[in-house]
């Protein structure tokens, strides 16, 4: 492995893309850096600029408006980039799946490498997505 | 002239300053963390996130000054490394220090924020140029008072100006915290030194809530890792800068180095704990703040030690 990735695991800074969620999971993530789950420990933090960010994290359904937005910001951000899918919404489109302003889950729009299911997913359940990640990281 | 370069870029200067400087940034983060009942990141954090930054691409903003954009880190970056070598060769060798060294130092100190300002407005960003315009603001604000707060201690020693003599009159006396005036002008520094950290009361110019990150939003890659890297060793530097001025610097003969050591880490606590128990201001309410009562604070301090006390 080399030292490149080595250092990517241990300092992942999180930039953070609502693409019309209902809020939920963007609390659950903004959970998992609270002191009962402190993901910095890991050296996990939130980052407020695309282009300091390693890893974009997408909530809710992607709509009709935040669609090109959300291409736009994938092309602004330094390589290398990890994009999750995080809740049901960013995923399949949950309930919003046939609805008229969806521009289609995450995965019609920009590359994913991470999917969390969950209406919200418990802060558990994105901290095992994080350790999938350091697997796949190779 | 190789000893001087040697100087400058491993022992006192740029590596020394840039390793000291990573574990510093470890202990704000891991005391903020206490605080705030975390556990907070290991030990090597700052260096994986250096390694890390290093790794990544490295983007320019089409329509930003390229040139400009790319260099102003790197003048950072060469300021606070000229910065680091004069405190530590005036600590590890006090009489060899040249006149005036203090205004130098002063001058380089000023530097920093000018390169941040010259490289978020190089950036062609309108939250960059807010923060730069905010960075432009908060000096003018903190300036005055820093050089007030700084004039007490020259008083005090009877208008010497070279940062050895200053040491070595403490040495011989009594350190300048040790009397009316020097702690009135101590309190001040350590405001001007926050606002010049860009510390939480008063880092408006960087707020990642709502100019998510000011002057530094478009750089990533290598030059962020510059700026981040001075960022780091400004924290190490700039309470060093106080100790020596204030509170007798470092004496290095056995117990006394653990002495200065824990004077170093306690102001450097102090300033944790500041930014880790104050809201953020608006920059009029800064500016306010820093010419009113501060600037008074500091005229107070100056007159204290004219008088004598």
């Amino acid at each position: 492995m080399s030292v490149k990735i080595k250092a990517l695991k241990k300092s992942l800074w999180l930039f953070h893309f609502n693409g019309g969620s209902c809020n939920n999971c963007d609390i659950e993530i903004l959970d998992c850096l609270t002191p009962k789950f402190d993901l910095e420990r890991f050296g996990i933090k939130l980052v407020g600029s695309i282009r300091h960010a390693d890893v974009l994290v997408v909530t809710g359904f992607v709509s009709k408006q935040a669609a090109p937005r959300l291409k736009r910001l994938y092309e602004q951000a330094p390589k290398p980039l990890i994009v999750i899918a995080c809740g049901t919404c960013a995923c399949s489109g949950g309930i919003f799946a046939s609805s008229y302003h969806m521009a289609g889950p995450v995965d019609e729009i920009i590359p994913v490498d991470a999917y969390i299911p969950g209406c919200p997913p418990k802060p558990e359940a994105i901290i095992s997505a994080v350790v999938k990640l350091w697997q796949k990281l190779k | 002239m190789t000893k001087i370069l040697l100087q400058i870029l491993i022992f006192p200067g740029f590596l020394f300053t840039a390793i000291l400087g990573c574990l510093v940034s470890w202990i704000d983060r891991k005391v903020t963390a206490r605080v705030q009942w975390r556990v907070g990141p290991p030990l090597l954090q700052p260096f994986y996130d250096f390694v890390k930054l290093l790794g990544k691409e490295t983007i320019v903003p089409e329509g930003g000054a390229r040139r400009i954009f790319l260099i102003a880190p790197l003048i950072a970056l060469a300021a606070i490394t000229l910065v680091s070598t004069l405190l530590w060769q005036v600590l590890l060798w006090p009489q060899q220090s040249f006149l005036g060294d203090l205004i130098v130092v002063i001058y380089l100190l000023t530097v920093l924020p000018i390169a941040v300002i010259i490289g978020g407005a190089a950036s062609a960003n309108p939250l960059a140029s807010l923060g730069a315009s905010r960075e432009m603001k908060l000096i003018l604000g903190y300036e005055l008072p820093f050089i007030l707060a700084l004039f007490v201690p020259v008083i005090q020693a009877g208008g010497k100006i070279r940062l050895g003599e200053l040491l070595t009159w403490q040495w011989t006396n009594h350190p300048f915290l040790y009397s009316w005036s020097g702690i009135v002008a101590f309190v001040v520094a350590i405001l001007c030194m926050q606002a010049k950290l860009g510390l939480v009361p008063f880092d408006m110019s960087e707020a990642e809530t709502e100019i998510i990150a000011g002057p530094y939003i478009e750089y990533s890659g290598a030059p962020l890792t510059l700026y981040k890297l001075t960022r780091w060793m400004m924290l190490f530097v700039l309470p060093m800068f106080l100790v020596i001025m204030f509170m007798g610097g470092i004496v290095f003969s056995s117990w006394h180095i653990l002495w200065g050591i824990l004077k170093y880490v306690i102001l450097l606590v102090v300033v944790i704990l500041i930014r880790n128990t104050n809201p953020r201001l608006r920059i009029d309410q800064a500016m306010r703040f820093f010419w009113g009562p501060v600037t008074g604070l500091a005229l107070l301090a100056v007159i204290l030690a004219f008088v004598g006390v």
